[in-house]
This record gives structure tokens, C-alpha cells and sequence, in this order.
């Protein structure tokens, strides 16, 4: 019962990650990506970061590395796989995800507390949470601006595949609370299956009592089930 | 710039011979004013840099300073370091400002310590220049990128707007550090003759070549363009690859000594470490692994290739180091080893350089300058100001006004211990190694020191104090950024001067010893020399990481701590005020505190206090600009100033005097008792729910919601938004 968190060079959240996991109680393990995926891995997180310095695209580069063959063979099998902020760009990238992440509206860095809207809470990332609760994540990114093309988005909406949308603190989803201009405020999405999911936001920012609010463990509890 | 004859001169008597152009390119950026202190060294003695807590004090490349710690086996370390990037930051402000951070960071890993926290203060000129947001924007966008990518979060700082900055901004990044192992400690002193001398990280090439000595003249007109080789280039990708072979490196305890490659390069790093020692060095110039083909001895030497690392390792574990760093897709080579001679390079097998270490390092003379002692100005203050056009202008003024727009720019949450975020007094970091709540505080004030020197560093270092005690943190250690025009001019030299002793007094009545600094002078421009500023990091110690927050909680009543003159025990002053640089005039500085010690202390404790709802410093804007920091949507405050005698209503609301704090709290009565015989408490009415400030002076009254104050606090995010 072992969670790997993988590590890419760059990745920077990766032991913030696997800290929100143990106060948990959730095994947890730092795996390089070049050391290859443990065959026992019962679940997998791609962590916040820049892998590769984002060179390229944020994502682009991880998402070809070896580790993301095994990654997506997992995730085929049934393996929980969480990406989170690099780590959803680095799961769209390699198709894990529908769509894209891309360069905030504001052209710039934005590090702040934003509200979600829980859209679909019957999924093992969010059955902590009700739906339509409002919950207080980060998020930290250059490059958080949700793209799809319409027909997919409309597609993705009909399978309640939105996992969470930016949304005021009395869960409006408006466009002044929407903090990068991702397309219908979208903040996370599941996979084919829905034991994958990525999201921008960083739920392990929010897990630990010591320093605040704990509305992140919500999110990671998925994997101690 | 090219070393002086009277340099040349003793270079020549040492060496018995003309030095080579290697040797003479060596000690010119050497014996430049950015790494041999030579105008700055004979005023530094003033600061107290000793402790029970001091680890390593000044001369490494960062200071180590242990945690109280209950146990004596088990003790946790923190580094502290500072420097400053002001001259690159003018050439090309985002790579300048990025490399700026670069460069601290390798600070803290050459001491073995894995870096948790960043502080950024920066200076630039007018606002309303349109250069001035250029080199603004560029800045915060470079230190954004560098630190965000390499995963250290930018906790504090502060943001200063001041004319006499407009060709020549300063940046002054400070950094945390963390060891949690004494064992893991490692320092910059060269250990045993034999043991091999590595570089690690960034190839080399010809960048930022002499970057020393450009950062030790004055800013010449043409410096854009002419002086953009000077500046490098940051890649913030390999900085986090070489913090995480840095980490596995000190895991396994293969590094004997280390100093990262800033100033001067190779040449200034390796001969550095062992003049320290006490030994020498042979390096072969061309076993560095470069990027560039056929460059000559004097490259290798001075280049400042950014992100790489000098190690001393022991022969058996060279191979180790090698693999460490493969793993991380980091270069590494062998440059030679430590010996019990000179400092030698050779080129191809000839020797280009052959000089003793110790020499090379401290044989620089000192400057003994004429200093001119500053002018105190008097009172001469403008009339006919309306208070509500004061209270607008200065709570909307850059200088005051909310540093949201830079700090979200920031990733201040990285690495899961920021419990007190920036927009607050102090950042404060859970240091869960020593359950431990580091309170982090960074900064200056260009208006007190322009004003006063010596009394405008004072309350610098008190201002930094009083914020990290306002969160219940003990000032623990700091380390300055002495920033300074060009010391030859007398006038300049003895503001310098003030600032010096004027920081290093007050740290001393604090009880912080100032473990570290940097020092930087010639920051001069066609547009003047810049306003003496001391930027001082300051780090405070708390049990726990809970902190009462800045913004009211409406329940509770409003003492103002400290205020002298509202209590008639000194003249109220409006000297180095945001208000005088919104209207003009000049006054005298405000009188100090008779026991700043004491009120700290005090401080600390009633912080901790569970009556205690919140708490915030006054000083920059003076009292009008706290209470509107403190007013939210859901809580406000009436406040009634009922003291006409004590002095103008500008003075008591805009005046700076530093030491004061504003408290709210369910239990006033021990507040005073505990402040009974240390310094005033003055009642300033109550906290409430109306979301409003409401302040009543003698015959004059404003009335400000949390929304129109927010309104004036956004001017940096309204303008480049």
C-alpha cells in the first residue's frame, strides 16, 4: 500500500505532497522518474513544480519521459493518479486528461486563495466533499488557464467529468472569481476513468492543521481508500 | 576599470615580479569594493555579531545561528544571508534581479542547508516614472521566475518608491536556510592538503566577466547597453537540479568545504576557500567543463557563469560526486587540489597564476575616507493641508499601498511551512525540525534615512524587531544590506556612515547580533547618489506557529503602544515621513523609544497572549496608514484621538516613529500593566463590526469603509494591472 510521488527534475512540490500524505497516514514514497514506476504502486502522484524549468511548454517535456508509459498503464488498470497544478499540466499533456493548461489570462505568476465549487461529488476525490460545496485551495501558477474545444468541453460536461470550478466564495461561478480565465471556469477535470483527475489548485497546501485551513485533505484522503 | 597603480605596486612587492594579465585581471575584481570591502571594513566593527545562538558569524558565505532548542544533541540550525543585485538589476532588470536570488540561494547550500525562505527588498525611483515600472515590473518578473521554478518560497520583503533611486534601483534578496542535522554543517574553510577541488553544476562560459568590478564604479550614462556582458543570465532549472545533488551530496557527507561561484568566479570561490584554510590550491584552468571553445585563463578564472558550486572532496569520493551529479544532469570536473602552497592556475600546463592564497584574499588596503557629518534638518512643514486629502494621498501613496501585486507574483506557500503569509508584519515559517515558528522580516525606509542616517537606522533595525514581536516572535539574528552612494564623496560617506552605526547601535540594544551583511557602494548615477540604505533581515524565534493577524476581529478594545508623543513624553515629529514626501517640508526626526529592549520583550509576550486579537506596527504612513491596513470588510474601528495639546493632527497621525504597535484585545488592563514602566499605552477606542475606520481628532473627523481604503491601497495593481 504504497503511494508514489513522482519526482521529475524540477518538480517542487513533491515533498510537500508526500508531508499532507503521512499526516494522513498514507504510505508514501519519492520515486525519480528515471528509477521507473515500483510494480507495487497503489496509487500515483504527479506533483506541483516546474519539470524541466518548464522548457517548452509547462509539461510537455515530463510528459515524454519514459515514467509516463508506465504512469498511463497504471492509470488504464485502475490505478488511482492524481495530478496536481505542473502535475495536471504534465497529465494533459500525456492525455491522461482532456484538454490543456495554458498561460494565465494576466500573462503573469499568480499565487492566491481561490474558492471551488465541488462539481461532481461522487468520485473518489472529492466523496469527502458535497456537491455544490464552496472549499479555500491555493493555487500558485503561470500557467493555469483551463483550453478545450467546445464540443469536448460539452462533452466532458455532460459525463460530469468537471471536478471543481473557481467560483466566489458563495459558490458563483463568475468571471471576476475566476482567477486565469480557464474556459467555464473549469479547475480540475477526471480522466476516461475516474480514478484520475488533475487539478490546478494544490490540496496538499491545504492539509496540514499546523498552518492553516485543511480543506486539501479532502482531496488526498483518496488515496487512503 | 583596470587595477589601480597603487595596487599594481604592492601586487609587484609581494610577487617580486609584474603580475600576469591573469593575475592582474584576478586581484582587480578580487580587490574591488564588492568582494574586499575596502571603503566599508573599518566602519563595520561597529556591529556585535556574537551569541550564544551564533554558529558561524560574518566572512562565510552565509551566517549560522541555532535554535533554542530543549535539547542539546538535537539542535536545528538556520542560515541567514543577504545580497545585494542593484547594478545588474539596472542593466537588465528581470536576468539581474533573477540571478540576484540565484546567488543567495547557492549561499545557503554551500553551508549545507536546504534554502526555506526568500526575502526581497527593493528600491526603485518615482513611481510615476515610466522607467521606474519598467525596471519594477522587470524585477518582481525575474525573482518571480527564479524563485518560483527552483521551489523557495518569497515569504517577506518590502517595496520603496524614491527619486533618488531613479538610475540606480537596489535589490536585496535575503535567504533562509535550514539544517537539521549539526552534522550536515559545512563551511567554506579549505581542509587538508590532497583533497581534490571540484566545480559542479553550470558549464562555463564567457559570462559576467567582471561583474565584481562593474558592480564597484558608479552607473555611467551608457550603462544599458554597454554594461549588459557584465550581467548573467540565471537558469533557474539547474539551480533546483544543483539544490537537490547539494542535498544528496551533504546526505552521504561527501563535502569537505564548499563556497558557491559568485563574485569573481572560479577564481574568487577557490582561492577563497583556501586562504581560509590556511593552504593552497593547483588548479589546470582547462579541466573546468565549459560551453564555450577556446577560452583563455583569464575566462576560466573570472567568468560568472551562473549555478555552479566549488567542493573540496576527499580523492575516494570523487567518483561518488561524480555520480550524484550525473544523476541530476549537472556537469562536474576535477580542477585540482589543495596544497600546502600557493594559489596556482595553470593554462594548458603554464603557469599563469602563482600567488599566496591569504594575500590574494585580504591584502587589499583599506580606504580610511573623509566622512562629512550629515545636516539635521528643522522643522519646516507645509501649511493649509486638508487631513482628508493627507489621509488619501498617504494611504494611496505606492509606498504604503498594498504589495499585493508583488507578492502574488511570488509562490510563498512552496514547501508547506509558511503559516503567517506576506501582507502581514512578519512571515512566519514552521520549522517543525525544532518545533520552532521562524519569524522572517525584511526592509528599510529610504524617507527615515534620507532624513536621518544614524536615527533613520535605528528605527529601521527596530521597525524589523517590532514586526517580527508583534507576531510573538524573539528577534533571534540579522544580517544587513548596506547599500551607499559613492563613498569617495565626503557627504555620502557620512551618511553611510550614519547608517552604519545607526543600525548596528540598535541591534545591539535589541541583543540581535548581526551575524552577516553584504556592502554595497558606488550605487551613483547622473542622477545623484541613491538615499543611504540599510536593509535589514531580520529573523525572530517562536514556540509554535499560531500568530495574531494583522486585520481587526472587531471585538475586542484598541491600544496604541509606544506612541511617546501622544502621551506628551516627546514632541510629535513628522521627519522622514510619507506625509512630507507627499507635501514637502522637512521636520526633525521623531524621538525614539527611552527602552526599545523592553518593549520588545514585552511585545512578544503580549502578542502570545491568548486576549490578544490582533496586532500590527506602525510605521511607514505612520498611524493613519496602520489602522487602515487593519480595517476590514467585517471589522472597523472608532478611533478618537482626543489630544490637541500633544501636537498637530498630521504629526499624530502621519508621523513615523518607529517602536509602536497597535493591539486589539478583550483584556486592555494587562496590556498596560505589562507595558506599566516600559513605554506609553495610549486608549484609541474600540474595535467593531462596522467594517469601517472612524477617526475623531479634536475638531476634525474621517470616516473611511473597508472598501474605499481598499480602493487607495490598490494604486500598484490599478496602475500595471
Amino acid at each position: 500500500m504504497t503511494v508514489s510521488v513522482i519526482q521529475f527534475g524540477g518538480s517542487n512540490c513533491d515533498r510537500d505532497t508526500v508531508q499532507a500524505l503521512a499526516h494522513l497516514d498514507i504510505d508514501t514514497e519519492l520515486v525519480w522518474h528515471e528509477d521507473g514506476l515500483p510494480a507495487d504502486a497503489t496509487g500515483i502522484v504527479l506533483p506541483g513544480g516546474f519539470s524541466y524549468g518548464d522548457y517548452l511548454r509547462a509539461g510537455a517535456m515530463a510528459a515524454r519521459s519514459p515514467i509516463m508509459d508506465e504512469v498511463r498503464e497504471a492509470a488504464e488498470s485502475g490505478t488511482p493518479v492524481l495530478g496536481i497544478c505542473n502535475g495536471a499540466q504534465i497529465g494533459c499533456e500525456s492525455s491522461l486528461t482532456p484538454g490543456a493548461f495554458t498561460t494565465n489570462e494576466s500573462a503573469r505568476f499568480q499565487c492566491e486563495h481561490v474558492h471551488l465549487r465541488v462539481e461532481n461529488a461522487d468520485t473518489p476525490w472529492t466523496d469527502h466533499f458535497e456537491e455544490g460545496e464552496v472549499v479555500e485551495f491555493p493555487i500558485a501558477h503561470g500557467e493555469g488557464r483551463y483550453e478545450i474545444d467546445d464540443a469536448r468541453l460539452e462533452e466532458l460536461e455532460a459525463d460530469d467529468r468537471v471536478l471543481f470550478r473557481y467560483c466566489d466564495e458563495d459558490g458563483e461561478v463568475t468571471p471576476e472569481a475566476n482567477p486565469n480565465g480557464s474556459k467555464h471556469s473549469v479547475a480540475g477535470v477526471l480522466g476516461e476513468r475516474d480514478t484520475v483527475a488533475v487539478l490546478m489548485p494544490h490540496p496538499e497546501r491545504v492539509s496540514l492543521p499546523d498552518i492553516g485551513a485543511t480543506d486539501g485533505q479532502g482531496v488526498l484522503r483518496a488515496f487512503g481508500e | 576599470m583596470s587595477l589601480s597603480d597603487a595596487d599594481r605596486e604592492l601586487v609587484v612587492d609581494e610577487l617580486g615580479r609584474e603580475p600576469t594579465r591573469a593575475e592582474a585581471a584576478l586581484f582587480e575584481n578580487l580587490w574591488s569594493e564588492h568582494c574586499a570591502y575596502r571603503s566599508s571594513w573599518p566602519l563595520l566593527g561597529a556591529f556585535d555579531n556574537e551569541g550564544d545562538q551564533v554558529v558561524v558569524g560574518p566572512g562565510d558565505d552565509a551566517a549560522v545561528v541555532s535554535l533554542p532548542s530543549a535539547d542539546a544533541d538535537d539542535e536545528t540550525y538556520v542560515t541567514l544571508g543577504i545580497e545585494s543585485h542593484n547594478h545588474p538589476s539596472f542593466v537588465d532588470p528581470f536576468d539581474g534581479a533573477a540571478t540576484g536570488v540565484g546567488g543567495i540561494v547557492r549561499d545557503t547550500l554551500s553551508m549545507g542547508a536546504y534554502p526555506i525562505a526568500l526575502a526581497d527588498s527593493l528600491y526603485f525611483g518615482d513611481f510615476d516614472r515610466e522607467h521606474s515600472r519598467y525596471l519594477f515590473e522587470g524585477v518582481v518578473e525575474g525573482i518571480s521566475h527564479y524563485g518560483n521554478c527552483i521551489g523557495v518560497p518569497t515569504v517577506t520583503g518590502s517595496t520603496a518608491f524614491h527619486e533618488d533611486y531613479e538610475g540606480n534601483p537596489l535589490v536585496n534578496v535575503a535567504c533562509v536556510g535550514l539544517i537539521d542535522d549539526p552534522d550536515r554543517l559545512v563551511t567554506a574553510v579549505a581542509q587538508e592538503p590532497g583533497n581534490k577541488l571540484m566545480l559542479v553544476g553550470n558549464s562555463t562560459g564567457r559570462d559576467g566577466l567582471g561583474g565584481a568590478s562593474f558592480a564597484s564604479e558608479d552607473l555611467a550614462e551608457d550603462a544599458e547597453t554597454e554594461d549588459r556582458p557584465a550581467v548573467q543570465v540565471g537558469d533557474p532549472y539547474t539551480e533546483k537540479l544543483l539544490i537537490e545533488a547539494n542535498e544528496a551530496l551533504i546526505d552521504e557527507r561527501l563535502i569537505e568545504s564548499a563556497r558557491d561561484l559568485g563574485a569573481a568566479g572560479l577564481g574568487g570561490a577557490s582561492s577563497e576557500m583556501v586562504a581560509k584554510g590556511g593552504v593552497g590550491a593547483e588548479i589546470e584552468l582547462t579541466n573546468v567543463h565549459e560551453r564555450e571553445p577556446n577560452m583563455n585563463a583569464m575566462e576560466y578564472l573570472l567568468a560568472e557563469s551562473q549555478e555552479r558550486m566549488c567542493y573540496e572532496v576527499r580523492p575516494e569520493n570523487v567518483e561518488r560526486v561524480h555520480e550524484i551529479a550525473d544523476r541530476y544532469d549537472l556537469g562536474s570536473s576535477v580542477i585540482g587540489e589543495v596544497t600546502t602552497g600557493n594559489y596556482v592556475c595553470t593554462f594548458e600546463g603554464e603557469t599563469v597564476v602563482d600567488a599566496p592564497a591569504e594575500f590574494l584574499g585580504d591584502g587589499a588596503p583599506f580606504h580610511d575616507l573623509p566622512a562629512e557629518e550629515p545636516v539635521e534638518q528643522e522643522r519646516d512643514l507645509p501649511d493649509g493641508v486638508d487631513l482628508s486629502a493627507a489621509f488619501e494621498a498617504v494611504v494611496g501613496s505606492p509606498n504604503t499601498a498594498s504589495k499585493e501585486w508583488v507578492y502574488r507574483q511570488y509562490d510563498h506557500e512552496v514547501q508547506v511551512r509558511t503559516a503567517m503569509a506576506p501582507g502581514d508584519d512578519a512571515a512566519v515559517m514552521a520549522v517543525r525540525e525544532a518545533e520552532a515558528g521562524v519569524a522572517f522580516s525584511s526592509g528599510a525606509d529610504p524617507n527615515w534615512t534620507d532624513a536621518a542616517p544614524y536615527e533613520g537606522a535605528r528605527a529601521v533595525a527596530l521597525e524589523n524587531a517590532t514586526n517580527v514581536a508583534a507576531k510573538g516572535a524573539r528577534p533571534h539574528a540579522a544580517v544587513n544590506c548596506l547599500n551607499g552612494g559613492n563613498p569617495e564623496k565626503p557627504d555620502v560617506y557620512g551618511g553611510f556612515k550614519g547608517i552604519v552605526d545607526g543600525l548596528a547601535e540598535m541591534c545591539s540594544t535589541l541583543d540581535v547580533p548581526v551575524v552577516g551583511g553584504n556592502v554595497s557602494l558606488y550605487n551613483d548615477s547622473v542622477t545623484g547618489p541613491i538615499p543611504p540604505t540599510p536593509t535589514l533581515a531580520l529573523v525572530g524565534v517562536k514556540d509554535g506557529y499560531d500568530a495574531p493577524p494583522a486585520a481587526l476581529q472587531g471585538e475586542g478594545e484598541l491600544l496604541l503602544v509606544g506612541a511617546r508623543s501622544l502621551e506628551g513624553d516627546a514632541e510629535a515629529r513628522l521627519g522622514g515621513s510619507e506625509f512630507l514626501a507627499q507635501f514637502g517640508g522637512t521636520d526633525r526626526f521623531p524621538e525614539s523609544l527611552a527602552d526599545p529592549d523592553a518593549f520588545v520583550e514585552t511585545l512578544v509576550d503580549v502578542a502570545n497572549d491568548e486576549s490578544t486579537l490582533a496586532t500590527h506596527d506602525v510605521s511607514h504612513g505612520g498611524l493613519a496608514v496602520t489602522l487602515a491596513e487593519m480595517v476590514t470588510d467585517e471589522a472597523g474601528a472608532s478611533v478618537d484621538l482626543d489630544a490637541p495639546s500633544k501636537g498637530s493632527p498630521e504629526a499624530l497621525l502621519f508621523g513615523e516613529q518607529a517602536g509602536r504597535v497597535v493591539i486589539e484585545t478583550t483584556d486592555p488592563r494587562s496590556v498596560r500593566e505589562a507595558f506599566d514602566s516600559v513605554t506609553p499605552v495610549y486608549d484609541l477606542g474600540e474595535a467593531d463590526d462596522s467594517g469601517t475606520l472612524d477617526v475623531t481628532l479634536d475638531d476634525a473627523a474621517l470616516s473611511y469603509g473597508a472598501a474605499d481604503v481598499a480602493d487607495l491601497r490598490d494604486v500598484i495593481e490599478r496602475e500595471l494591472a
